[in-house]
């Protein structure tokens, strides 16, 4: 009993000195926006916006309200973040490997890309990649286009963009093939288990990605076409395009200086990673008969990403939480049009950060919650 | 012999508490911001990042213009030296929250006047400085020698979380113009990404279209637009609740103009001590009590006149001279056919 309370009472104070900390600092709020006339609440969520946004994935004008201008930066974020994510991660491991490369050149150029980019503060880098490199870019009338379709201008890059007929079919299709390999997979394996044979599972996923697809065009009505970006003339020098799909350059600089960063990080863990592995698995591996591939497969990739997965999680949240640099460089992202535009325009600054605070807590925190499920399945699953 | 110094001394300091005592007027008791300036010695100005002719440092640190002038114009009034003022730079999305958290006490930061800004967030406006409109600005040889030529698809760079941004939308809607709006926190961004290229076209109030032309590589190059596509009233501001702090920053403004008006300036404020008008004679503190009512001695408006100069001085030293709008404009006396007019000051 006496054990019991002694344990309690410490968390017991402990809670109650949060709650008055807490308790404190909103009253002391309250108080302070009372005197300066100020009122608190998230009525100023459903008002009309009345400003416009230069690149969103949804639906928007400055007629849609406070709210919906909050979904789009939030999903201009999660655009870069996600952008940002894939590219650093298959350049890290790029890069990683290339550290431990027998060849020296290849060894040394990846030992120096790592020290320069991880060295250089990030949005010196940023600016780096919009204000010094993109400025080098022509105009859109100077521009010449690559294989024809594509053009990289001061103004951005314009590529063809797809048009679609029918494409629920082909998404249909695309789940087909997904749930077909599922099956095949399950298969291969209890034919392992059970007898001992192999199938040759990859080459038949890859032959179903092409041929279902392909029946879906054939057999089932859809078509692609390409619109390809062409430039129109405004006036004597400004010029525009019309059709295709325009990328803005602030996202291309973005997540360029957000990859290239954060990949060094990663290098460095797939580095200690595949290191972490001790020479002797290789070799044992090795003298059971293994081919070098599947020793890679098999034996040095499961365990090498148990050292990898916490620390690279940690790289995909400071990459997220990165992003937020973008209002430096005019790419929309949540802090710049809510905790910016929208904070201004309407002087809510509380209501506003702590949206933003809890905003990018809930990104993180879902991440985080996804690494761990992923690195909980990995992990040495004892018997 | 010692005892008498004693006794001088603790005399000197029964008569300086006594002063003190009376010169603590109510006004000084009501309001809070006088006393902690007072208190302080310097007054806290939230000024812009750098905009010539308004609020601009030099190399050695020191701020000039027309906005920093009526900062000055509160310290020689309240303080009685118009350099004991300290500068804060802020960005226009800093602004406000730097002014009703109590950072700064004074805003004179080239802002528009607004219904929602002065009735919904705990600011007071209390005049207008600068008459100023949204312009744009474009490339000489786009071709464009009017709004109206503007077409689909434009791209027009801007600070945000201005009323530019909305005036911006505003204007495209009503034309029915389709625009890419590309919107940076920095001025220094928004000059960078458009001499770049990236836009074709600056749009911000004409004022700050004219001094930011300096900062581009080529200034010749380009032109500001005739259309003047809204009404900025400039003007600075200060937190609800205070309504003497208020009435000083906004008096402090009005004898600048008002100077100009009965010709005081500077040079001849001392002479004008012995006019034979009483409007000018009020002015440099030889008549009436009109200090008294904010708590201040009665030749506050002569330092002001006397450290800041008139509005006319201020305006020619920051803004004529310096090449940005040589043309006074709307910002002339409205006796000389601009729409300055203040109240009285008696």
């Amino acid at each position: 009993m006496n054990i019991k309370l002694n344990k309690i009472i410490p968390q017991l104070i402990t809670l109650f000195a949060v709650i008055l900390v807490f308790g404190f600092l909103t009253y002391n709020a309250q108080v302070n926006m009372d005197n300066r006339g100020i009122e608190f609440g998230f009525g100023f969520l459903t008002q009309e916006s009345s400003f416009d946004v230069q690149f969103s994935l949804i639906d928007y004008d400055g007629s849609h309200s406070y709210a919906r201008a909050y979904l789009v930066g939030l999903l201009n974020t999660l655009l870069v973040a996600f952008i940002g994510i894939i590219l650093s991660t298959i350049l890290g491991i790029i890069v990683g490997i290339a550290r431990l490369s027998p060849n020296y050149l290849i060894e040394r150029t990846a030992a120096f890309y790592v020290e320069f980019f991880r060295n250089v503060p990030l949005l010196l880098q940023i600016f780096f990649w919009y204000f010094a490199a993109l400025r080098a870019l022509p105009l859109p009338q100077d521009t010449e286009p690559m294989f024809g379709v594509f053009f990289l201008t001061i103004k951005g890059l314009f590529v063809p963009r797809f048009v679609w007929e029918n494409l629920d079919i082909f998404f249909y299709s695309i789940i087909a093939v997904i749930i077909s390999i599922i099956v095949i997979k399950n298969y291969a394996r209890k034919l392992q288990e059970n007898e001992g044979k192999q199938l040759p599972v990859f080459s038949i996923s890859v032959g179903l990605f092409i041929i279902l697809p392909l029946l879906s065009f054939l057999v089932g009505g859809v078509s692609l076409n390409f619109s390809i970006p062409e430039l129109e003339q405004m006036s004597n020098t400004s010029f525009k395009y019309k059709g295709g799909l325009g990328i803005p350059p602030e996202l291309i600089a973005l997540t360029l200086a957000l990859g290239l960063y954060t990949a060094t990080f990663i290098a460095e863990c797939v580095r200690a990673g595949i290191q972490g592995i001790s020479k002797g698995q290789k070799e044992a591996a090795a003298s059971i008969g293994l081919t070098p591939r599947q020793i890679l497969k098999l034996v040095v990739m499961p365990q090498a990403l148990r050292i990898i997965i916490p620390p690279t999680t940690n790289q995909y949240l400071n990459l997220t939480k990165n992003s937020s640099l973008a209002a430096a460089i005019a790419y929309p992202d949540l802090v710049l049009i809510f905790a910016g535009t929208a904070l201004m325009q309407t002087g809510r600054a509380i209501e506003i950060v702590s949206i933003t605070m809890f905003t990018y807590l809930s990104i993180s925190l879902s991440i985080s919650v996804l690494m761990n499920w992923y690195n909980k399945k990995i992990a040495i699953k004892e018997k | 012999m010692f005892k008498l110094i004693k006794q001088l001394t603790s005399l000197a300091a029964v008569v300086a508490v006594l002063f003190a005592f009376t010169t603590e007027t109510m006004a000084a008791k009501k309001s809070k911001t006088l006393k902690n300036t007072q208190k302080k010695g310097f007054v806290r100005c939230g000024v812009s990042q750098g905009l010539p002719g308004f609020s601009n440092a030099d190399a050695a640190g020191n701020w000039t213009g027309v906005d920093v002038d009526v900062c000055r114009a509160v310290a020689a009034a309240v303080l009685g030296d118009a350099n004991k003022v300290k500068f804060t730079p802020l960005s226009a999305k800093e602004r406000f929250t730097a002014l009703t958290s109590g950072e700064i006490d004074i805003l004179s930061r080239n802002t528009t006047w607004t219904l929602s800004r002065d009735a919904d967030i705990g600011l007071t406006f209390v005049g207008v400085n600068f008459y100023d409109g949204q312009g744009f600005m474009v490339r000489k040889n786009s071709g464009y020698s009017s709004v109206n030529d503007f077409k689909d698809g434009i791209s027009a760079c801007t600070n945000l979380g201005t009323t530019t941004e909305l005036n911006m939308r505003d204007f495209f809607n009503s034309k029915g113009i389709s625009y890419e709006p590309v919107t940076f926190e920095k001025a220094d961004e928004v000059v960078a990404a458009y001499d770049a290229g990236r836009c074709d076209t600056y749009t911000t109030d004409k004022s700050g279209l004219a001094a930011q032309r300096i900062k581009l590589s080529a200034p010749d190059d380009h032109i500001v637009l005739p259309e003047t596509i809204s009404k900025e009233p400039l003007g600075p501001v200060v937190r609800q609740g205070d309504s003497v702090w208020e009435d000083i920053v906004r008096w402090s403004l009005n004898v600048m103009i008002e100077a100009e008006e009965y010709g005081v300036n500077s040079a001849n404020a001392d002479s004008m001590k012995t006019s034979d008008n009483p409007a000018v004679k009020r002015l440099v503190g030889a008549e009436g009590e009109l200090g008294a009512a904010f708590g201040l001695d009665n030749d506050w408006s002569l330092r002001i006149i006397k450290q800041v100069g008139n509005y006319g001085e201020s305006y020619k030293r920051n803004i004529a001279d310096t090449g940005i709008l040589p043309d006074r404009g709307p910002n002339e006396l409205w006796t000389k056919g601009g729409i300055l007019y203040v109240p009285p000051a008696r």
